[in-house]
């Protein structure tokens, strides 16, 4: 049993640190931005979980007791990459690609959301809609 | 046989850092540079808990949690200054 989970944890480490180099070699790999950001977001993302579930593995067979710590580094980097990875990008579109021409057609009445905001419901927009001048942002 | 693992697990993660450097010396944009620091801050803390496990000590973790929520608001707070010129509107 003991030789079963330390083969576990040696997989996972093993299977985690394989994905962190294939996150970072699409890094260099790849062609531009927007293909690139599928490595580190994706795969890199994958391989942090190997290596923590790894971490939390041994310390449950070393110690006897759960650790939250993984699971809460794990849950904060499974939340945050999505959210990173959609930053970097509307700053890569708003930067590089401000006329939309290399962009997909989006097929609808509007064109893609962070140039066109299009037609919006009234409680989406971005400012409130009775505002006073003395009101402030913060 | 953890131990193998583990020496796997830091070559595997260093060179990971070694691409990120190389991405962010070489990247044609600002944006590939943000890109390739906050995959560096995901390889360190991928370092930070397999050298965790090779110590057998939980006191890294702590660090490895205030890594990682610096590297989030790090590259957002970088993003939305490139977007609006500023961080907190």
């Amino acid at each position: 049993m003991a030789f079963l989970l330390e083969l576990l944890i040696a997989f996972l480490i093993v299977v985690g640190s394989l994905f962190l180099l294939v996150g970072s070699f699409g890094l260099i790999k790849l062609r531009d931005l927007m293909t690139r950001l599928h490595a580190p977001t994706k795969a890199t993302t994958l391989g942090i979980g190997g290596v923590l579930l790894a971490s939390m593995v041994h310390f449950i067979v070393v110690r006897g007791a759960v650790s939250v710590h993984e699971i809460l580094i794990m849950v904060f980097l499974f939340l945050t990459a999505p959210v990173t990875a959609h930053f970097v990008a509307k700053a890569h579109l708003h930067e590089h690609m401000r006329d939309g021409a290399e962009l997909p057609p989006t097929e609808r009445d509007c064109g893609w959301s962070t140039f066109d905001p299009g037609a919006r419901s009234p409680g989406e927009s971005g400012q409130a809609p009775n505002r006073g001048p003395g009101d402030t942002d913060d | 046989m953890i131990g193998y693992a583990l020496v796997f697990g830091f070559s595997a993660a260093s060179l990971a850092l070694v691409f990120n450097v190389w991405r962010l010396v070489a990247g044609p944009t600002l944006m590939d540079r943000v890109l390739a620091f906050d995959t560096m801050v995901i390889n360190v803390i991928a370092l930070i808990m397999l050298w965790g496990i090779q110590q057998e000590t939980t006191l890294y973790f702590e660090s490895a949690l205030l890594l990682s929520m610096f590297g989030f608001i790090s590259t957002v707070a970088f993003c939305r200054f490139r977007l609006r010129g500023d961080i907190i509107e």
